[in-house]
């Protein structure tokens, strides 16, 4: 099976950056159909340069990436690749344009051309995906925030991509937001097969993900599965990241000399060895 | 509460005139306000007047939210029907003081009265029985054929549903920073005309920055859903004829044409 | 020092729309308090603070600042917004000046504080929020990073020497290191300048490190009104509200269950479970 996100030495520097300052470098990254890769970092590791990157928004300085085979160098695939590949952003109002929720989400297959009855369909399946149905004649406005990010994934999974990566969706939102957009990665992610790349520095959304990603000035710092990235308790509290407190005691315990498995990552764990 | 307000005021029914082809709608108060100003007797506007308020029942909207629309308009009114009446020379038949009140003055002040009532209440009616977004798509249709000549008919309909969905926003954004520098001692309230618009200034730049900085954020979430101006796109409510449209359509043309008519075959 | 008595504030009150967006609610704010502010959106959290500086009125009770009532005219107004200092959330989103300097230079103004005094008072809050005068005072705030942005802005409230600080979930949109930075230096500006402090927070992890005090607010009214200890023994109460206790402290409430062991049911950090489990380990050993 081929990558479906293929990042080879990537290198990225912002212009009228210091000498040999790079926001990105040598990053090689695969991502393979189906898969929850998460990348963690703090603020500046990096990761939101990424994301940008990854969508031909802005071009690598030096390497390539590929979206399903198509380079983001190639002005002609753009178009291709962003129907591919779908992003969502921070800032829950900033994605939405339309007055009435169902408007909004057909932007995206209208700008497809997708025609009638397709294109109604489309919307509805996505409205029943995010659970949003009954909210399809309200003005966008009225909406808390994590109700207006679901708004802004069902825009994108109207256009059927085959990846969704999520560039810090849930920075803005209250706890209540980020776990109705925790719920919905799981939906997208299992139910739904799409290959989903998130962009956090909030640890609990990780916990699910199949892979974890730690970037710290530009370079992968980490990588594993999450139980392997999180036992690293040290290093991930120098790299600026918190880590479960569940694991974080299993850590500090084992360091004391108590016998017990370091890679824990939720508190029944912890509690059954304790 | 301001949230609550949509522009324009659209008034949700699903009467005849509000289930009416937006573009209909806007061929139907082009023709009112073209004859509004070819209609030049009195008697001549009872059959505007009559369609007014046929159209004010059919569509169900209180006449109080109808009448609510000239509000803003009054002090216009009465500023032009005064000047009409003191500033038209003619047959005077009132004075006071050196103001001369002419009969002609009268007549002209009515006319203008009426000519403003009624263009008010006719535009009002348009944006209380049509949605902002069935409004914004009649408009790019109708400017559609202008496209050749220049006209931005996709781009100017965009900009005015972006600008719909974000004054909601932008409102809320508006109280919020006013509160934030109203808890660092500003005063937004007290001081002449000059003080007050140079206070002004720590409302108004975050304000900017601010929605320099959503516009980007928008452009940049609009071409990630593949958007490229108007080419090729299709609608999820695309505007469709029926025919009731045709008919409401061919009654206005020839009502409309009747009475500008009367203006030459009466004269 | 601040006393709010039967404090209700009604939408549209009278009418079929009817809303209480606060309840009865009666406390003192005392001198030197570092208190917690928790509670879902729309608890009413916003509204109690707006509140606290005048910016909003009761619509029934009274709210004193130092005796002076916030429904008072307006030249108490000023000495309010004086004492009671608010920094709402993203508040760099208020930054307006072409300079740092003149940014925080603001409210100084405003008080009517002469240029000497004002430069003084804009160099002791930068110095508080670590920003260096130096570097940083006549750059443009909208050069900055966000952190820094927020750092500007904060300083810009501080300035105004407030006896009563009110910070609107100041770690809103902070990664955990900017998250921790914000949390220390507010911590220490407590420590060292000895203002009353109100923190409002969705986490309670945050509050319980470092308030001395905690509200919990649920639809308009104050539910719990405690030390951290006191509340983190109220899971079911917590949970009923929608909210929930630490991590750390359920852990370590299961262990007790399991074990009998002596351990408390309001463990407040990892540092303290680690303590207690390997001291009841060793009694037990």
């Amino acid at each position: 099976m081929d990558p479906i996100i293929q990042i080879e030495h990537l290198d990225y520097m912002y212009e009228g950056a210091p000498e040999g300052k790079k926001a990105l470098d040598d990053l090689s990254i695969e991502v393979y159909p189906g898969e929850f890769v998460a990348v963690l970092g703090h603020n500046g590791s990096g990761k939101s340069t990424l994301a940008k990157l990854l969508n031909g928004l802005i071009l690598p300085t030096n390497g390539e990436i590929r979206i399903a085979g198509m380079n983001t160098k190639d002005e002609e695939r753009l178009w291709d690749i962003r129907r591919t590949c779908g992003m969502v952003f921070q800032n829950p109002d900033n994605q939405i344009i339309a007055t009435v929720v169902e408007e909004d989400i057909a932007f995206g297959p209208e700008n497809l051309g997708v025609p009638m009855p397709e294109l109604k369909e489309r919307v509805d399946r996505a409205l029943a995906i995010v659970e949003m149905e009954e909210y399809r004649k309200h003005a966008p406005h009225l909406l808390s925030g994590g109700q207006k990010q679901r708004i802004a994934i069902a825009g994108i999974l109207a256009m059927d991509p085959q990846v969704v990566i999520m560039d810090e969706p849930t920075a803005m939102l209250d706890p209540q937001g980020r776990e109705e957009i925790i719920g919905t990665i799981a939906t997208l992610n299992r139910t739904e097969k799409k290959t989903v790349l998130l962009i956090t520095h909030y640890m609990d959304e990780v916990v699910e993900a199949d892979r974890v990603i730690v970037l710290e000035e530009g370079r992968i710092a980490l990588q594993g599965t999450p139980r392997e990235v999180f036992s690293r308790v040290e290093e991930m509290k120098r790299l600026g990241l918190d880590v479960p407190q569940a694991t974080e005691m299993a850590w500090e315990l084992a360091r004391q000399g108590i016998d017990l498995q370091a890679d824990i990552l939720t508190v029944e764990e912890l509690v059954a060895q304790l | 509460m301001l949230k609550n307000i949509t522009i324009g005021q659209y008034y949700p029914g699903d009467s005849i005139v509000h289930e009416l082809d937006p573009r209909i709608k806007i061929l139907v108060v082009t023709l009112f306000i073209v004859s509004i100003f070819f209609v030049n007797t009195f008697i001549g506007y009872l059959p505007l007047l009559v369609f007014i308020l046929t159209v004010i029942a059919v569509s169900g909207i209180p006449a109080l939210a109808v009448l609510r629309g000239l509000k803003p308009l009054l002090f216009i009114i009465a500023i032009t029907v005064f000047f009409n009446m003191i500033m038209t020379p003619g047959e005077v038949v009132y004075r006071l003081g050196f103001i001369n009140i002419t009969k002609e003055g009268l007549r002209q002040a009515g006319f203008m009265a009426l000519r403003l009532i009624f263009l008010v209440t006719g535009t009002s009616l348009l944006t209380l029985t049509t949605s902002p977004i069935a409004l914004t798509d009649g408009i790019e249709s109708v400017l559609n054929p202008f496209r050749r000549i220049g006209v931005p008919a996709h781009e100017l309909a965009m900009m005015m549903t972006i600008a719909l969905r974000f004054i909601p926003t932008l409102m809320e954004e508006t109280e919020k920073i006013m509160k934030a520098q109203m808890a660092r001692g500003a005063d937004f309230e007290s001081g002449n005309i000059l003080r007050r618009a140079k206070n002004l200034v720590p409302l108004l730049v975050p304000l900017f920055v601010n929605a320099f900085r959503r516009a980007d954020e928008l452009a940049t979430a609009m071409e990630a859903r593949c958007y490229r101006g108007g080419e090729g796109r299709t609608r999820l409510k695309p505007l469709i004829y029926r025919r009731t449209d045709y008919i409401v359509a061919g009654l206005c043309v020839v009502f409309f044409g009747f009475v500008i008519a009367q203006r030459f075959l009466f004269a | 020092m601040i006393e709010i008595k039967n404090l209700n504030y009604i939408y549209h009150p009278g009418s079929p729309y009817e809303k209480y967006a606060l309840r009865d609610i009666n406390l003192q704010i005392r001198k030197g308090e570092f208190i917690g502010l928790i509670g879902h959106t729309g608890s009413g959290k916003s509204t109690f603070v707006q509140h606290l500086n005048g910016l909003m009125k009761p619509t029934l009770g009274t709210v004193n600042v130092s005796g002076i009532s916030t429904t008072d005219a307006d030249a108490a107004k000023r000495g309010l917004r004086q004492k009671v200092g608010l920094v709402f959330q993203y508040p760099e989103h208020q930054l307006f000046e072409e300079t740092v300097a003149k940014d925080i230079a603001f409210g100084p103004q405003n008080l009517g504080l002469s240029e000497e005094e004002t430069e003084v008072r804009v160099r002791e809050a930068m110095d508080m929020v670590g920003l260096s005068f130096e570097k940083l005072h006549d750059r443009s705030p909208f050069e900055l990073s966000g952190g820094q942005k927020r750092r500007v802005a904060i300083a810009g409230v501080l300035a105004m020497k407030p006896e009563v600080l009110i910070l609107d979930e100041p770690t809103a949109g902070l990664d955990p290191r900017g998250r921790d930075e914000i949390l220390d230096e507010i911590s220490a500006l407590y420590e060292s300048q000895g203002i009353t402090i109100i923190l409002v927070s969705h986490s309670m992890e945050d509050i319980a490190r470092l308030a001395t005090r905690i509200l919990v607010l649920d639809k308009g009214q104050v539910v719990m009104d405690g030390d951290a200890r006191e509340i983190y023994r109220e899971e079911e109460a917590l949970n009923a509200i929608g909210l929930d206790i630490p991590d750390i402290t359920k852990a370590m409430k299961q262990v007790a269950e399991k074990t009998g062991w002596d351990i408390p049911p309001n463990v407040l950090t990892v540092q303290e479970a680690v303590d207690v489990y390997l001291r009841e380990r060793k009694n037990h050993a």
